[in-house]
């Protein structure tokens, strides 16, 4: 079943060629880092994670996201979403392992990575971060081969793998608010310290993913004879309204908790993102294209005939799914470091070396993410043919 | 696949599992001798230490202990201020104590700078949060670095409220010149801090900056001792003076403690 | 067989591939070579017997990186026990109880008489293709 990755038309390795383009440069970028030291990167003492994090973070979200489909086919036998599933699992994996990726290039000293395995620390929550996303991964793989398998051989999947399945759904939520925790325990970080990160992280995340996972059908059914099926889409739009919904009302929820108690070392972090703060407003832009950009777009998308029309829809995800990103993506992992714990403010930008690691992280999930849908396309196109 | 050659990847894979626990068992074979503490080392139930702000408040000082301690562990001087290393440095009395200090506050405290190091919590979050030991509390309270075992994910200095830790952005050995040897310096990408000068402690001497702050502004200006010890010097200051912890609603316990 | 020819001149190939390195060595007349580390003078005995150190010194090493730094511990009493009367008979040690004891350090002992870890260390390790990583922090008093 997996050679089927390696079978394409003229555009399928075009594709990939360009992937591969781009994988190269932002390996070079990562040896040159590696000699150089993370000092390559716009970091600093201040600011000391950012553009790689922050992917990390947004990505999980992202890899969570497959429980959306999973949860309503599986536990709930929502038949719609019969030929989606395998396509969120497919997001899933090389979501999740962009994550690893970004994790991994973000260290100072990345050979010892093991000693997080050597060395187990319960009380991390950057432990059980390991711990859970890589048993998702694991878990996503495991599903995936073989309902995917026993489809393609045309027979129901082993009984074993329900309670796997099963399983899949409270890690998927898992995962996203391990990774939560890593921000929310943090006294040093007021911008982080709030009970709402993980709900937070868990609303953006079950909109972002599906609102990806729209456009890749859309985009499936046009370069293929495989049809996702528009009933799953239009369900599908209506999860993203809804989560989109509830990340809005708890950004709202947040900004009235920092406004309203007037407390300083809860309103600079938000000065910060939409009004600058002692003269440095770089985040700002991006803070209020985000909001705005996710307001309309929810608001949009209120409407069934936005929602309806494929055009609409697609452009009302895409630009959730930039807002989101905006959101996660960029501006709150940055904007807990300003200003420092001693009140100064350092700025962040990201540097060519680390645009160019980024982007090559990026495509190494779109390779994996192509060479899977290309599977899962070949597979459902012959069996529709037999 | 056929039964054989599933049968041979299955024992090959059993096999190789089984190999890897031969490795402890060969360790543990080396054998080795007995460890014990340095003679006339100086041992305490909690380690502490106080900086009388008003004998520490000239540049001179401060100067001088930053020195000492910079020099004696081979912290670099990165000139470019993002990747900056410091183990003990001079800031703001508002930047220290956000707490405690307003507009109307005593002049002198808001017109001269304090120093600020690592406060060896005895609560630390940086501890809590790093995910393989490498930052770790010793019994005497002493909050330590294994340079050795830290993958540089930065997570504790995310969690440190106080600013203490700095990541090593580049090859320090570029800035500096003149390494002692009998410290080791760090590589890029571990993070580092003030120690409570273990190593000095361990040959029954005072830290490097506690040395340099009596050396220039006299006795008493920075004072470090057993507070775990009702007889020490810091337990008797610490009951009889005004003292100032930073951040103290963070419930970190910082045993770094000054006199106003 | 089918293709004998090609598989077993493929064979030949590879097998002389393979065992490259040993026949090319043995060609070049270096099969003799010995690294040869320069051994310090004036010292009665290291930390412990050579045999055990040619096998273990890595061991001992990472021994006490931990226990220095995680454990607290800065002295090293070996297995092997150095009779002494004074701090003088436990070259780089101290004497007490009538033992030998070490202080726990790579470059405050160790080096102290292997002073060049070029002459030493690198001798027998670069021959090997062995990069420990001591030297990324750890110094030694004479560079070269």
């Amino acid at each position: 079943m997996l050679e089927k990755a390696l079978q394409g038309s003229r555009r399928y390795w075009m594709w990939i060629a360009f992937l591969a383009l781009v994988i190269l440069a932002g390996f070079a970028a990562y040896l040159y880092q590696l000699r150089e030291g993370l000092g390559v990167t716009g970091l600093s003492r201040d600011v000391s994670w950012g553009l790689y994090i922050a992917q990390l973070t947004f990505l999980v979200g992202v890899a969570a996201s497959a429980v959306m489909v999973v949860l309503p086919y599986y536990l709930h036998n929502f038949k719609a979403f019969g030929k989606l599933t395998i396509l969120g699992e497919f997001l899933a994996i090389p979501s999740v392992i962009m994550c690893m990726l970004f994790v991994f290039v973000d260290m100072g000293q990345p050979q010892r990575v093991l000693n997080v395995l050597l060395h187990p620390t319960p009380n991390s929550p950057m432990f059980w971060d390991v711990m859970v996303l890589s048993g998702y991964l694991l878990l996503n793989i495991l599903i995936s081969l073989v309902t995917f398998g026993a489809e393609r051989r045309g027979v129901a999947p082993p009984r074993w793998i329900r309670p796997i399945i099963i399983l899949s759904i409270p890690w998927a939520i898992s995962i996203h608010t391990v990774t939560a925790f890593l921000y929310a325990g943090l006294e040093a970080r007021p911008f982080w310290m709030t009970a709402i990160m993980a709900p937070r992280f868990l609303a953006s995340a079950f909109a972002a993913g599906p609102s990806l996972l729209i456009l890749l059908c859309l985009l499936v059914r046009r370069v293929s004879r495989f049809d996702p099926g528009r009933e799953g889409i239009q369900k599908v739009a209506v999860i993203v309204t809804y989560a989109m919904a509830a990340n809005i009302f708890f950004v709202l929820v947040e900004l009235f908790t920092g406004i309203y108690s007037d407390m300083p070392e809860h309103l600079h972090y938000f000065q910060y993102l939409f009004l600058g703060l002692e003269g440095h407003h770089a985040l700002v832009p991006w803070a209020w294209t985000s909001q705005l950009l996710g307001v309309a777009a929810l608001v949009a998308m209120f409407f069934p005939q936005v929602r309806r029309n494929e055009k609409t829809l697609a452009l009302a995800c895409l630009a959730i799914f930039a807002a989101l990103w905006m959101e996660k993506g960029l501006t709150l992992i940055i904007a807990g470091f300003v200003p420092n714990p001693l009140g100064e403010v350092t700025e962040y930008s990201p540097t060519l070396v680390e645009l160019l690691i980024t982007f090559g992280i990026y495509a190494i999930g779109a390779l994996v993410l192509s060479g899977l849908y290309k599977i899962a396309i070949t597979v459902r196109e012959s069996l529709k043919a037999a | 696949m056929d039964e054989s050659r599933r049968n041979f990847l299955k024992v090959a894979g059993s096999a190789a599992v089984g190999a890897a626990w031969a490795v402890p068992v060969v360790k543990a074979l080396a054998g080795g001798g007995k460890t014990q503490t340095w003679p006339g080392g100086r041992a305490a139930r909690r380690w502490a230490l106080v900086i009388d702000v008003n004998k520490c408040s000239s540049p001179a000082v401060q100067r001088a202990c930053a020195e000492a301690c910079h020099r004696v562990h081979n912290v670099p001087h990165v000139p470019e201020h993002k990747h900056e290393v410091k183990w003990i440095w001079s800031t703001g009395f508002e930047n220290a104590f956000p707490e405690q200090a307003h507009h109307d506050y005593r002049r002198d405290l808001l017109e001269n700078p304090v120093m600020v190091l690592c406060n060896h919590c005895e609560r630390p979050p940086c501890v809590r949060v790093c995910p393989t030991q490498a930052t770790f509390k010793r019994p005497d309270g002493v909050v330590m670095m294994d340079m050795h075992r830290c993958i540089g994910c930065r997570y504790c200095i995310a969690a440190c409220p106080y600013g203490a830790r700095s990541f090593n952005w580049e090859d320090p050995l570029k800035y500096l010149d003149h390494p002692r040897p009998d410290y080791p310096h760090r590589t890029k990408g571990v993070v580092e801090k003030c120690t409570f000068c273990t190593e000095r402690l361990a040959r029954g001497l005072e830290p490097a900056c506690v040395e340099a702050a009596v050396r220039v502004a006299g006795p008493g200006a920075m004072v470090f001792g057993d507070v775990g010890d009702p007889n020490s010097a810091v337990s008797q200051l610490l009951r009889t003076k005004t003292t100032l912890r930073r951040k103290p609603g963070l419930g970190t316990e910082p045993h770094v403690f000054y006199v106003v | 067989m089918h293709d004998s020819g090609k598989i077993i001149g493929g064979l030949v190939i590879f097998v002389a591939g393979l065992t490259f390195p040993f026949w090319f060595t043995l060609a070049a007349g270096q099969a003799d070579y010995r690294p040869d580390p320069e051994r310090p003078t004036g010292q009665k005995h290291c930390v412990e017997d050579t045999a055990y150190m040619k096998a273990w010194h890595m061991d001992l090493l990472d021994h006490w990186r931990d226990e220095v730094v995680r454990n607290g511990q800065r002295v090293y009493l070996p297995d092997k026990r150095w009779p002494c009367s004074r701090d003088e008979d436990c070259t780089g040690g101290f004497c007490q109880q009538g033992s030998c004891r070490y202080d726990m350090s790579l470059t405050n002992n160790c080096l102290e008489c292997h002073r060049s870890r070029a002459r030493f260390c690198d001798r027998c390790h670069d021959y090997l293709e062995v990069k420990p990583y001591c030297w990324d922090c750890h110094l030694a008093p004479e560079e070269e």
